[in-house]
């Protein structure tokens, strides 16, 4: 009785989340190169049409999937010229990215409104996904899902173990010595962005191929300034970005059905929950101040010239 | 003595040149270096050296000239194809990462290779085999300045380099560190790698270089033996005119208390600074008292408690003549007669982005009265500007130019004259020449010396013993945040001061400095 109230709420959140940590995870990644790409929003919703139209199109999933982190990546190559080879300034690129995006996708999905995708296929494992409450919110997933939480660890380890992801920390932290010891600032930004755009595009393609399988306008809804503000909250650690995903989406979804269910609280006040408690949260989480001086790269935000 | 070894010179460069949009940074400029020669390259800030080592280095690229390395004719792309040929360098601004660790920072650094293997353990051997102690696992920016340049020595070591390039490596060293520097450096000398050592301290280069090649605006000016020259005759083929040292007038004002510490004590609010411990001293009218230490021994927390950016906890515990200024907030202070020099020029003493004239303002407006109505009077302010830039031939072509696009030297010779120009009674400075050219390093001092002559209480803060020996009357020495009783600059040597330093204490009893001398 109760597993049948839980499991769909919790599927449901899972669903919700999915998306945040795709684009949470990969703007970790741009800023931790000292790159702030305020475009998440515009890449992501992108990203959604790209997906959702070659769904529509070949009506292969994988492909579609592949369009999506496509779509997101290309967005991200117009930021990544402009701002590394032109020095334009990165928020106002990244606003501009998220303005374009929004029109561009609108644009683009004209044709395709209206029209649904049977959504992307769930895992089936014999016995189980068979397995009732348990079996199908572990092992009944579609191929995001995982990939979304196999993102979080592969980040993790790759920022914190291997020498690239040195090299990248490095590159944000101080991106003058970096470039004297000889690492090229540069193509290990654009490298940084265009993952970030990916993932971004990702984000964007759960939402028209899993959450609500069809395209509407805008349809990312303030997402990408919500993964951006958990980059910030979560001190550009993938796993609190990912726990902060999931919160959010959390108690959007328990608010959602405390509203089904009547309670006696003004409706305003319970959508302003998940931000509220979201924000809350990450900051009690990362307060203390030193340790968050460490993690922020130093250079986030800040143009490289090669001269002097 | 140069090691006797190959005849095929380590590195030679021929005609290099570099132009940058209105200057020549580099003009046509030959080298040779032999291996296992310390040589050393000498000149004023700008007059190119640092240019010249980029394009050694692969950082930079020159217009026209040619290098052969090892006799062949190569080009160096980028740094880690000169690491590949065995060049390692230790920058002047150290090319460190704060937030990581120091195994982190020296990995970088290196090939992969080398950075794959077990890294501990060499960094402990080189450590060991030069005596440069480090902790691997450490954070940067928990370290000291000096322990800093030993991550940047310790990361060329590891490559078993051919050739070293310092740039200024002994400005932040106390003289023990030099000399264990030095003894590094002779050590590897004799092992057959050759050392580029760039530097503007005279007697250092007679003490240790065996060639000098002297540049002075872009071209090389002469290369001599510096054991055949004196420090002087170096020092005017550096800067092509004779130079000044400071002139002193045995004065004879009558010397009052003019700014009196007692008992200050204050808890840094830095995770890693240094407390304040029961500072005591006075600083009296027509006197320069100089404070010596290494950098991280509360030198910044005393600037920062003089000049009331951090306040003390009783109002007593600085005074002004009579007047207690411990709750005075800086422009107070101002107001009072004290004026500051930070030790940052840009972005403390002076906003980068803006101009100079409202950089003069910011710090004149209240003693200079350039506020009416809450109104700036520009007309005033930038006559004030104008007075500043002539008196202390600053080198700006306009004073709407902003602060940043001044070199170090002439900006901090704007900020004395800033400072200078508001007729102060007391006036605190730290590290006044601390990357500054060597004529405008003089310039400087002269006008501390004069400042003094003139009945002003001037107090120096600074890690450079040559200028502190310069134009202090009396020394006093900061470490782990006490700081030492004065003691009469004609009394005492750099080698008590260098052992001061370092925390030893020669005058824990009265006499004990007659004993050590």
């Amino acid at each position: 009785m109760i597993i049948d109230l839980i499991v769909p709420a919790l599927l449901t959140i899972i669903t919700a989340s999915t998306p945040l940590v795709f684009a949470a995870v990969g703007e970790i990644v741009v800023e931790k190169s000292g790159v702030l790409n305020l475009g998440v929003e515009g890449m992501m919703v992108v990203g959604a049409v790209g997906g959702f139209a070659i769904a529509i199109i070949t009506d292969d999933p994988v492909l579609a999937i592949l369009a999506g982190a496509l779509s997101g990546m290309l967005m991200a190559l117009i930021f990544g010229l402009l701002t590394l080879y032109f020095y334009s300034n990165q928020v106002a690129t990244g606003l501009a990215l998220t303005l374009f995006g929004i029109g561009f996708s609108a644009l683009l999905g004209h044709k395709f409104v209206g029209i649904t995708f049977e959504g992307l296929p769930k895992l089936y494992i014999s016995g189980l996904s068979d397995i009732p409450g348990i079996g199908q919110l572990i092992f009944g997933q579609d191929v995001l899902v995982y990939f979304s939480i196999l993102s979080a660890i592969a980040v993790t380890w790759f920022l914190g173990r291997t020498r690239w992801g040195m090299i990248v920390r490095a590159v944000g932290e101080n991106h003058d010595s970096a470039h004297s010891i000889g690492f090229s600032v540069t193509s290990v930004r654009l490298s940084c962005i265009l993952f970030g755009g990916a993932m971004a595009g990702l984000g964007g393609a759960y939402l028209s191929l899993a959450y609500t399988p069809l395209w509407v306008e805008n349809m990312t809804a303030g997402r990408g300034w919500i993964a951006l503000a958990l980059v910030v909250f979560a001190s550009w650690r993938p796993w609190r970005a990912f726990f902060g995903a999931y919160l959010f989406g959390g108690i959007t979804i328990i608010q959602l059905y405390a509203q089904g269910l009547g309670v006696d609280v003004p409706s305003q006040i319970l959508s302003m929950l998940p931000y509220l408690a979201t924000i809350i949260v990450l900051i009690v989480i990362s307060r203390d101040d030193s340790r968050l001086r460490l993690n922020a790269p130093a250079c986030l935000g800040r143009n490289f010239h090669t001269s002097g | 003595m140069l090691p006797i070894m190959s005849k095929t010179p380590m590195l030679q460069l021929f005609g290099v040149t570099k132009r940058y949009p209105g200057v020549i940074a580099n003009n046509n400029v030959d080298l040779k270096i032999m291996p296992g020669e310390i040589h050393a390259l000498l000149g004023e800030n700008g007059a190119g050296k640092s240019t010249l080592v980029k394009y050694i280095y692969g950082v930079q690229k020159a217009d026209s000239g040619t290098l052969e390395w090892c006799g062949k004719q190569t080009k160096i792309n980028n740094p880690k194809m000169a690491r590949k040929l065995g060049i390692g360098m230790v920058f002047q601004h150290f090319s460190l990462f704060d937030a990581l660790t120091v195994k982190e920072n020296i990995s970088l650094g290196i090939s992969s290779k080398i950075a794959n293997s077990d890294l501990d353990k060499e960094i402990i051997n080189i450590s060991k085999k030069y005596g440069l102690p480090l902790d691997p696992d450490r954070y940067v920016h928990t370290l000291s300045v000096g322990e800093r340049q030993r991550i940047e020595v310790v990361r060329c070591l590891l490559q078993d380099p051919s050739m070293l390039i310092m740039d200024e490596p002994t400005s932040v060293l106390t003289p023990q560190e030099v000399e264990l520097l030095f003894r590094t450096l002779r050590q590897l000398s004799a092992d057959g790698v050759s050392i580029l050592y760039i530097s503007h301290k005279l007697q250092e280069i007679k003490d240790l270089c065996h060639t000098a090649t002297i540049m002075r605006m872009g071209e090389v000016v002469a290369t001599c033996n510096p054991d055949h020259e004196t420090p002087y005759s170096m020092a005017e083929m550096m800067m092509g005119k004779n130079i000044s040292t400071p002139n002193r007038v045995e004065d004879s004002i009558n010397k009052s208390p003019a700014l009196i510490i007692s008992d200050l004590s204050i808890q840094s609010e830095k995770s890693y600074g240094t407390d304040l411990k029961n500072i005591n001293f006075t600083v009296n009218t027509g006197e320069v008292l100089g404070i010596a230490g290494i950098a991280g021994n509360g030198q910044k927390e005393l600037m920062a408690a003089l000049s009331g950016e951090v306040l003390a906890e009783r109002p007593d515990s600085i005074k002004i003549a009579n007047e207690p200024v411990g709750l005075f907030y800086p422009n107070q202070r101002r107001h009072a007669g004290m004026v500051f020099v930070p030790e940052e020029r840009l972005g403390h003493a002076a906003v980068p982005m803006m101009s100079l004239w409202e950089n003069a303002f910011l710090s004149g407006a209240t003693k200079m009265n350039f506020k009416k109505n809450g109104f700036i009077r520009v007309a005033d302010v930038k006559d004030y500007t104008h007075d500043i830039i002539k008196k202390f031939g600053v080198k700006t072509p306009n004073i709407q130019n902003i602060a940043s696009s001044l070199s170090g030297g002439n900006l901090q010779k704007f900020i004395f004259g800033r400072e200078i120009l508001q007729n102060p009674r007391i006036i605190v400075a730290i590290q006044p020449t601390w990357g500054v050219d060597a004529g405008s390093a003089a310039a400087i001092r002269q006008s501390l010396i004069d400042l003094a002559s003139k009945g002003c209480a001037v107090l120096v803060i600074s890690q450079d013993l040559e200028e502190l020996f310069e134009i202090s009357d009396r020394l006093s020495v900061i470490y782990d945040g006490k700081l030492s009783p004065s003691i009469n600059t004609k009394s005492i040597s750099l080698k008590q001061l260098g052992l001061m330093m370092g925390g030893v204490s020669v005058f824990s009893e009265k006499g004990a400095i007659e004993n050590v001398s």
